[in-house]
């Protein structure tokens, strides 16, 4: 590839990248109303994506070979468990992500 | 002479709500900065100077395609398939879009800046915090997507410039988001009375990771979190289980 190729390659994936972010907000103007169903899109989404993206984060785990995903669940328990009984955020990562990181270096 | 008064509170406004945003994006700056070095290492390693990493961080601002990036510029020049690939693995910012179209309003010339930014981990804070009460939301979620751009610029160029330099004992140090995902989620989770978009989001992405394989599941659950939402619009809306 020469160099004009490459800042080209780069800027096609700044495009497609914008594209994505600044779509929704040059279809619905801030200076109309936004439609029902998409406001309804708006609110119902939040819960559904974080959903999404849990499972995006874990989506090369195999549960079958390796470490059958015990690690991640278990850390996962741990956020969890931590989460409900202090409900503080920080905490609640650090503590699970420590305990990840301690169980791929150590155990598994 | 008036004016005074009026600038110095502008900016108590402004570092108040930078105060406000750091602890929010303390997880992001552990994450950010390890998938950031592991970035600009591995674009080190293929042969890139760090303008690359440096660059591509900076105007791209989005970890996967990133990555992907690299293998692109490897490979003979396909202009056509690295637009499709770009709009296909971001095409998850459309919901990010859509959920935030009110949130980004009233947030004048820095709404360029809030969806040029958005990425995951930003759309993900700027869309659950608490912003508390006084504090200015616009700016807020402004410092959100700063911080969390500088990590990841300043994660990149490091990974560049110090290339295979850099050994890792950090093992596991990713989990770090899949964690900030699991409390944002379950945060939600304990908002919502009846849990159906929360479980409409678990269900469709399982059942379309199990059928179309970790690569390419991310439309087919989009698609079906717009059909499930959709039938399922008046219990939903019955239940309130809306952020």
């Amino acid at each position: 590839m020469t160099l004009t190729q490459r800042i080209i390659t780069i800027a096609l994936c700044a495009l497609g990248t914008m594209a994505t972010r600044f779509l929704p907000f040059l279809l619905f103007s801030s200076r109309k109303p936004t439609p029902g169903y998409i406001q309804y899109l708006g609110k119902a989404l939040p819960a559904a994506i974080f959903g999404m993206l849990v499972v995006y984060c874990l989506k090369n785990v195999s549960v079958l070979s390796g470490s059958h995903g015990l690690p991640e669940l278990a850390a996962i328990l741990v956020v969890v468990g931590l989460h409900l009984w202090k409900r503080q955020m920080l905490l609640s990562i650090a503590g699970g992500t420590i305990c990840y990181m301690l169980l791929v270096q150590l155990i598994f | 002479m008036n004016e005074i008064p009026h600038i110095s509170q502008n900016s108590r406004k402004i570092r108040q709500a930078a105060r406000h945003a750091f602890p929010h994006t303390i997880p992001i700056f552990a994450g950010f900065w390890f998938l950031g070095i592991t970035y600009g290492v591995y674009m080190n390693v293929s042969g890139f100077s760090v303008l690359y990493p440096l660059f591509m961080s900076l105007t791209i601002f989005g970890g996967s395609l990133e990555f992907v990036a690299v293998e692109m510029l490897l490979s003979a020049f396909a202009p056509v398939q690295t637009l499709v690939m770009a709009l296909m693995i971001q095409a998850r910012h459309l919901f990010y879009g859509i959920a935030m179209l009110d949130k980004f309003k009233g947030t004048d010339l820095k709404k360029i800046y809030l969806i040029f930014g958005m990425c995951d981990e930003s759309f993900s804070i700027n869309c659950s915090a608490r912003i508390p009460e006084g504090v200015d939301q616009g700016w807020f979620m402004f410092f959100v997507t700063l911080f969390n751009h500088i990590y990841w610029v300043t994660g990149a160029a490091l990974g560049g410039l110090l290339g295979s330099l850099i050994s890792f004992d950090t093992e596991g140090l990713d989990f770090v988001m899949t964690a900030m995902f699991v409390v944002i989620f379950l945060e939600q989770w304990l908002k919502e009375k009846r849990h159906y978009t929360a479980t409409i989001g678990i269900a469709a992405s399982v059942v379309c990771l199990l059928f179309f394989g970790p690569d390419s599941f991310l439309i087919p659950t989009m698609a079906g979190i717009l059909l499930l939402l959709t039938l399922f619009r008046t219990p939903i809306e019955k239940a309130g289980d809306m952020a």
